[in-house]
């Protein structure tokens, strides 16, 4: 059921710095009780300027408190600044590595440092390049901005949406955003991107036509039918009718007519123009 | 180490009978049921047995049971087999928003396929309402695929009132029965069903084993093609062995069900009502509805489940959560946040499914650990 590492299973078995600190110089809670993961972290200063207490409270997985409890081990001792430099990926390090699906939890560890370490500086904790509070809510089971999926897409190298989900859980409840972070993510990455508005088949000239509904076809249909082993391919463009070949599953599949009408039908309507048929030639 | 298996509705031990009337269908009856000579026949005939106590068991005729290879074949088959057949009819179903994955995942490579599908919520005692099901009715709509009990609350929803209203309108009926059988009474006959799914591994038989009943005269298309076994529903060598341990189990599980329902009850209200007298502020679901009566569904608010389960399984009891905080998994809370339990509750509630052979010393034992475990953690 779980995969821990020793070091983790160790945090999580017995957590060190439990607890809250009294008159804190920096305190901060981040996370959110309602996503499954919500964290308390403060810590107090000694004489020298360096970390003499810090303490965590964390609801969450044994691999949140894990993540919790190793970081309060790493700060301590350290100034206010040599502090600020530790990133998720040192905590991963320190618990000698996380599971792809858990490294949200050692993201969640680095904010709430960050956010203590904004507190006792006395300013809101704010990210360099932009604010991932005040972006567009993207996921809404989550609460996660396309600001922030942004920043972790380019600090991190993530191209999928399966990636953006493991790092911040965008997109891993409903699921209903998962287009949405695709569309980020080409903005990122400079793929090629579609879906400007739908533009009226009447100013589209006959290679225009063909070009938005094969783009259609390979960016939205083809995808879909692939997850259930089927294909598609366009074949013509006759007036207002789209000939296409349905492959795999799709062509042998009792079901494949209910699939052209409403799946591929419905979708180019949608996209490319309401006039449109869609006809299926075999062999 | 003492250990206590509290997770029944995830699978169970095969009874020592089960296993005795297996055995000899491994190396000494292993002949292929299509074939013609002795060795054939010697497995047809023990698969036609089985094919009788599973119907029996069910209140069916035995050429109404089609073998598959697991729960979620014949859920898998049930659903499918109906939108390819009647597709020139319609292309709405309807299920719930609680069903088991077989049955929702199915729906949903469904809806990718061009057909309609209607998710219907369920009120906060976990049940559906059936005036909104008749209204969701259409013209379209081939078929209702509505569960029998609920594998993480235990609810059971009015199957008999759901088939009439599906009946009325000419669509059929399809029920998951896996967690139902060997807890409930379950007769196709009186609740109405046209297609119904149960599993061996469920009621102490062996894994790999499902069946699918499918009312007399009613054809679906096959999802598996090749020799044309099973009335050419569901082609494959029969499991032979698989079988014979399905129809023995099926045998028990209604030769003791009064008994075993009693005992499964008592057990249950024990753990219940020690959680709640041990336990301040958890949260007991959908306690006030007709429940299969082994699974209780905890929300012990404060205390992650997934900690809390790492924990049990450190002191050797054995439980599971709906949900996970690994954020693949985050989908399998649908039944808990149907039921509208906030987001935090989710995270938050355990399954505990107890079997026959649980005692009440292993319910006073775990009550004990749970209680220091809560202590110790809860925030």
């Amino acid at each position: 059921m779980w995969n821990y590492t020793e070091k983790v299973m160790d945090h999580f078995l017995n957590p060190r710095n439990v607890g809250e600190v009294i008159n804190p110089d920096g305190e901060a809670t981040v996370g959110n009780i309602s996503c499954g993961d919500a964290l308390k972290l403060g810590f107090k200063l000694d004489e020298n300027g360096k970390i003499s207490e810090v303490k965590f409270k964390t609801f969450g997985c044994g691999s949140a408190i894990a993540s919790s409890s190793v970081l309060t081990e790493m700060v301590k001792g350290k100034t206010v600044e040599e502090a600020a430099k530790i990133t998720n990926k040192d905590i991963v390090d320190a618990l000698g590595g996380l599971g792809e699906e858990k490294i949200h939890c050692s993201v969640m560890g680095m904010e709430a440092l960050q956010s203590a370490i904004a507190n006792y500086r006395g300013v809101e904790y704010r990210h360099e390049d932009e604010d991932e509070h005040h972006g567009r809510v993207v996921c809404h089971c989550f609460g996660v901005t396309d600001a922030k999926i942004r920043k972790i897409a380019k600090e991190n190298g993530i191209k999928t949406v399966e990636g953006v989900t493991n790092y911040c859980k965008a997109g891993g409840a409903c699921g209903r955003c998962k287009d949405d972070i695709l569309e980020i993510l080409q903005g990122v990455w400079k793929l090629e991107s579609r879906n400007e508005e739908q533009l009226e088949l009447s100013v589209l000239t006959f290679t225009q036509k063909v070009i938005k509904i094969q783009s259609i076809i390979d960016s939205d249909i083809r995808p879909m039918l692939e997850q259930d082993g089927g294909s598609i391919e366009f074949i013509d463009l006759r007036g207002d009718t789209v000939v296409v070949r349905l492959k795999g599953r799709c062509a042998v599949c009792p079901s494949s007519g209910v699939t052209l009408r409403n799946t591929v039908e419905g979708k180019l309507r949608e996209y490319v123009s309401q006039d449109l048929k869609v006809e299926e030639i075999r062999g | 180490m003492k250990t206590m298996f509290f997770d029944y509705n995830s699978t169970t031990p095969v009874a020592a009978e089960v296993v005795s009337a297996m055995l000899p269908y491994f190396s000494e009856h292993f002949g292929n049921a299509s074939s013609s000579h002795s060795y054939g026949q010697k497995a047809l005939h023990a698969i036609d047995m089985a094919r009788m106590q599973i119907a029996k068991a069910i209140g069916a005729n035995a050429d109404e049971i089609i073998f598959t290879g697991s729960g979620t074949e014949a859920n898998n088959l049930a659903i499918t087999g109906i939108a390819h057949k009647f597709r020139g009819k319609g292309n709405h179903i309807i299920t719930s928003s609680i069903e088991h994955s077989s049955v929702y995942r199915q729906c949903k490579y469904l809806e990718r396929c061009g057909f309609e599908i209607t998710y219907l919520p369920v009120d906060k005692l976990g049940k559906i309402n059936l005036s909104e099901l008749e209204e969701s009715i259409k013209k379209e709509t081939i078929l209702v695929s509505i569960m029998t009990a609920n594998n993480e609350t235990g609810v059971v929803q009015s199957i008999k009132d759901i088939s009439q209203i599906a009946e009325k309108y000419n669509v059929f009926t399809h029920s998951d029965a896996v967690q139902a059988l060997g807890k409930m009474p379950v007769n196709v006959d009186e609740i109405g069903v046209d297609l119904l799914s149960i599993s061996a591994h469920k009621i102490y038989g062996p894994k790999g084993v499902g069946a699918l009943y499918l009312r007399r005269g009613l054809g679906i298309a096959p999802i598996i093609h090749g020799g044309g076994q099973e009335k050419k529903m569901r082609s494959g060598t029969e499991n032979v062995p698989g079988i014979v341990g399905f129809g023995k189990t099926c045998e028990l599980a209604i030769t003791n069900l009064d008994r075993n329902i009693e005992h499964l009850q008592k057990i249950r209200n024990l753990l219940e009502d020690k959680v709640r007298q041990h336990i301040l502020g958890i949260e007991i679901n959908s306690s006030g509805a007709d429940r299969i009566p082994n699974t209780s569904s905890i929300t012990f608010p404060g205390i992650s489940s997934e900690t809390l389960l790492v924990k049990l399984d450190l002191n050797g009891i054995a439980a599971s959560s709906g949900s996970a905080c690994g954020a693949a998994e985050m989908e399998t809370s649908r039944t808990l946040k149907a039921l509208g339990l906030s987001e935090k509750d989710q995270h938050c509630t355990i399954r505990f499914s107890i079997g026959l052979s649980t005692t009440e010393k292993e319910i006073e034992y775990a009550i004990k650990i749970i209680k220091h475990l809560i202590n110790i953690h809860q925030c």
